[in-house]
């Protein structure tokens, strides 16, 4: 692995030698290995700190209430770690989940139409989702316009879908056992998180075992170098935005089924959670390191914390703000180490 | 030498206001190594860029075992052409076996789903064949630079397997970053290579070629001038056929500074920075030119950077003009006259999107500005005078810095430097890495130049005897400490001295 001792120099006559070697590629494995953890030991402390601030928040009563509220930033999150892998954004979660939520609205036994398919229609749902991704995915593989743009295009478009079907009147959900699942335990586990938990058993499967999912870091990483491999690139965005898609739809699908109505505004503050998550948890935005379960801590960090500030007792009027603060500096504390007079932020 | 593998016959390649490639033929036979020698920009890199299939030929044939080469990317990899980039082209982030296999994992990814078994056992054949033991799991960032290059060329040769023939590997300097050591090491393995390829191989070392190659073609200006049998040529002759009628011009130099004058430019005290280097204290005089010696890691870098502004000294200071300075950042360093030629030339040095007029003046638009605005003719005015001045050849101050070669390149990052009035202080970053012999002399010449015209400048050259042949003063820099100092006037050192005080 890597190698030890000091650089070593050429016999008389030749050249130097230029590579660094030996001590600095330890110090950077060890750095490398710090920063991996950095997230999760943050969950821990936070963990640790609101269990000794107030007993009841290590209470199986409020994990059972942490775990419901994980669930959908989870699979939003799993779906948006394979694009931000890549180096690309998704912008239109919120308005995806809108119009997918309406769609499944009206498949099921609802208010206005007659339709009833059940199960079906989450599949249904989560499949307009992934079409809306293969559009932007199309769109910025096909016009190459950049990905933040296309999806904040997109963004606007399927909440116009998503109001058009709506017509103003929010569609009821008269599916009971849709609802009581979607609200429901089974063996005193939330359902929601146990779809949510095996979503992403699929994203790690999907990163570890699959082209799409090693192409995304490669991609990520180095795009040129990908091309130049004969990698067909574009394929491999297309599928992590039909993917992101999927996780939208499914996201809003399940999202509906719990609240009992179909909403344009169920996506509310979706896409900034499960952005931030990806990031907190140490998938780089530039593309080519993190994973799922980064992002996995990164939603539980998110959860715990706006769930700790209620024990807490920070007033509801501030809690936004704290989230925010919280953000910034974890942010800032996974970039401190590349710090440099010369390094370049866009 | 049997029927070849690989033919090209006249290809002719033109790009706006160059012809890079000017009626080439050559042939490499099974088996066979050539060498393709030629100063920067004499058409080497767009003929290994054909081949590989990333660029098209004008007019021209090019012949794959008998059969026409379409071009593209994917007949290249189905003609069992590998290429090693001058540049390394692996991801760090992921493991050594999809490095190798990347594109063409073949059986070890089934409908998508990868058998990472598999992949390893393939990529370990691959790296069997160099007789190399780096473990395909590794991460590849972990590794070191030349375990890296090892796992280039096991990349490039893994496409024989997809033809099921012998691979025609393409080598594009493959040992211009690495250490003397790793450099043995990657000729062992080419050698090693040729019981079942076909090879051609580019460097600027000419004794690296004489070694493993059996023929040498030699490239100027886009024309392949001369083919000979490697046994039968010698260095000097090569380089001659090189240059064409340019004259190598002798690097040792008589006259050196004997006195300095007193006045004293810039002053280092005690100057040390985290673990990089520590205790650095030495004069700079007008005029003079100080090299610093010293291995990766000795601190040498550093320190320079710490001089421009770019990294911040942890303790000690830095006087100019007998005033002590704290530079926060390189603008700092700028407006007091430090001027700074970087060793990344295409990434710190040059952006070559612009043209070559914008770079000369971007950092020091206010020597063309009249108000609030950049007076154009100006600009022009200046930029032609220096081009005229640092011999540099561009079809226009217009065209884009990307298009130059090499040493034309490293001009252009000079002049930027020498745009202002006067810049009092130079440090120079590996200035001639990767020039080739003709475009060395010059840049040597124009360095000299400078100093004469009584600037002072800090030198980091890529071989001993480049630095002893420009420097008035070496400082020999071990371990982040200065280990031994050298006064030109008083005694030329030999490398092997230098070297005692590097190692």
């Amino acid at each position: 692995m890597a190698e030890l001792g000091h650089a070593r120099v050429s016999p008389v006559g030749r050249r130097v030698a230029r590579r660094e070697v030996g001590a600095s590629t330890i110090a950077a494995t060890l750095r490398r290995n710090v920063l991996a953890w950095t997230p999760a030991l943050a969950l821990g402390v936070l963990c640790i700190a609101f269990s000794i601030a107030d007993a009841r928040f290590a209470s199986l009563a409020n994990i059972h209430t942490l775990a419901s509220q994980a669930a959908l930033p989870l699979i939003l999150a799993t779906g948006m770690t394979f694009i931000i892998l890549q180096g690309s954004i998704d912008l239109s979660v919120e308005g995806v989940m809108a119009a997918c939520s309406l769609t499944f609205a009206l498949l099921v036994r609802n208010s206005r139409t007659g339709l009833d398919l059940g199960v079906l229609a989450i599949v249904a749902a989560s499949l307009l989702g992934a079409c809306f991704g293969v559009a932007n995915g199309a769109l910025i593989t096909r016009l190459r316009v950049p990905s933040f743009m296309v999806t904040l295009g997109t963004w606007s478009i399927t909440s116009g879908v998503a109001m058009l079907i709506s017509g103003g009147q929010p569609p009821q959900i008269r599916d009971m056992a849709m609802r009581n699942w979607a609200l429901g335990d089974s063996l005193g586990v939330p359902n929601l998180i146990v779809v949510a938990i095996v979503f992403l058993a699929v994203g790690y499967l999907l990163q570890t075992y699959t082209r799409f999912g090693r192409y995304s870091y490669i991609v990520g990483s180095s795009e040129d170098i990908a091309r130049l491999s004969g990698v067909a690139v574009d394929r491999f965005k297309v599928l992590a935005f039909a993917f992101c898609g999927l996780s939208s739809g499914l996201a809003g699908a399940l999202e509906s089924a719990r609240l009992g109505l179909g909403h344009v505004q169920i996506g509310a503050n979706q896409m900034f959670l499960a952005l931030t998550a990806v990031v907190i948890g140490g998938t780089s935005l530039s593309g080519g390191r993190g994973g799922v379960v980064q992002s996995m801590v990164g939603v539980l960090i998110l959860t715990v914390l706006a769930n700790g500030m209620i024990f807490v007792g920070v007033t509801p009027y501030l809690q936004t703000a704290v989230q925010g603060a919280i953000i910034l500096l974890a942010v800032i504390a996974a970039t401190w180490h590349l710090r440099g007079r010369l390094r370049v932020v866009k | 030498m049997t029927a070849p593998v690989l033919s090209v016959n006249a290809v002719c390649k033109r790009y706006p206001g160059v012809q890079a490639l000017d009626r080439v033929s050559l042939a490499v036979g099974m088996n066979e190594v050539v060498g393709l020698i030629g100063q920067n920009g004499s058409g080497k890199s767009t003929l290994l860029k054909i081949l590989a299939g990333l660029v098209k030929p004008d007019e021209g044939s090019v012949l794959v075992r008998g059969r026409p080469f379409a071009g593209g990317f994917a007949a290249a990899a189905s003609a069992g052409i590998g290429m090693v980039f001058q540049e390394q082209s692996l991801i760090l982030n992921v493991t050594v076996a999809e490095n190798i296999l990347l594109g063409c994992e073949g059986e070890a990814v089934r409908y998508g789903f990868y058998d990472w078994p598999k992949l390893r056992a393939l990529a370990r054949r691959q790296l069997d064949k160099l007789g190399c033991d780096i473990p395909p799991e590794a991460i590849t960032g972990t590794l070191s630079f030349a375990q890296r290059q090892m796992v280039e060329l096991a990349k490039s040769i893994a496409v024989e397997d997809r033809v099921g023939g012998d691979p025609i590997i393409l080598l594009d300097e493959p040992t211009s970053v690495l250490d003397a050591d790793d450099i043995d090491t990657v000729l062992t393995q080419i050698e090693r290579l040729r019981s079942h390829a076909a090879i051609i191989f580019v460097s600027h070392r000419l004794d690296e070629v004489l070694r493993v190659c059996d023929r040498v073609y030699v490239m100027t200006n886009g024309r392949c001038v001369a083919e000979c049998n490697a046994k039968e040529a010698n260095p000097a002759v090569l380089q001659q056929l090189m240059l064409g009628t340019q004259l190598i011009e002798e690097y040792q130099r008589d006259g050196r500074q004997a006195c300095l004058v007193e006045e004293i430019r810039l002053s280092v005290r005690n100057l040390r920075c985290r673990t990089n280097y520590q205790d650095i204290s030495f004069d700079l005089h007008p005029g003079e030119i100080v090299g610093f010696a010293g291995v990766e890691g000795s601190g040498r870098e550093s320190l320079c950077r710490t001089i421009y502004g770019v990294e911040a000294p942890t303790g000690g200071e830095v006087l100019v003009d007998g005033r002590e300075v704290r530079f926060r950042g390189p603008a700092d360093a700028v407006a007091l006259g430090i001027g700074y030629v970087p060793s990344e030339r295409r990434v710190e040095g040059i952006v070559s999107g612009m043209s070559v007029r914008e770079n000369m003046t971007l950092a020091h638009l206010d020597v063309v500005r009249r108000g609030g605005l950049i007076d154009l003719g100006r600009e022009r005015s200046l930029v032609a005078q220096l081009m005229q001045r640092m011999n540099i050849k561009a079809p226009s101050p217009n065209t884009l810095a990307g298009q130059l070669s090499g040493g034309n390149q490293q001009k252009v990052v000079l002049a930027k430097c020498l745009i202002s009035e006067q810049p009092r202080i130079l440090i120079l970053d590996h200035p001639l890495r990767g020039l080739d012999v003709g475009a060395k002399a010059e840049i040597f010449r124009q360095v000299r130049e400078l100093a004469a015209s009584g600037m002072g400048v800090l030198l980091i050259a890529d071989t001993l005897e480049e630095l002893i042949a420009l420097s008035d003063t070496i400082l020999v820099m071990r371990d982040g400490r200065i280990t031994a100092r050298f006064q030109a006037s008083e005694h030329i050192p030999e490398p092997i001295e230098i070297l005692e005080h590097m190692i």
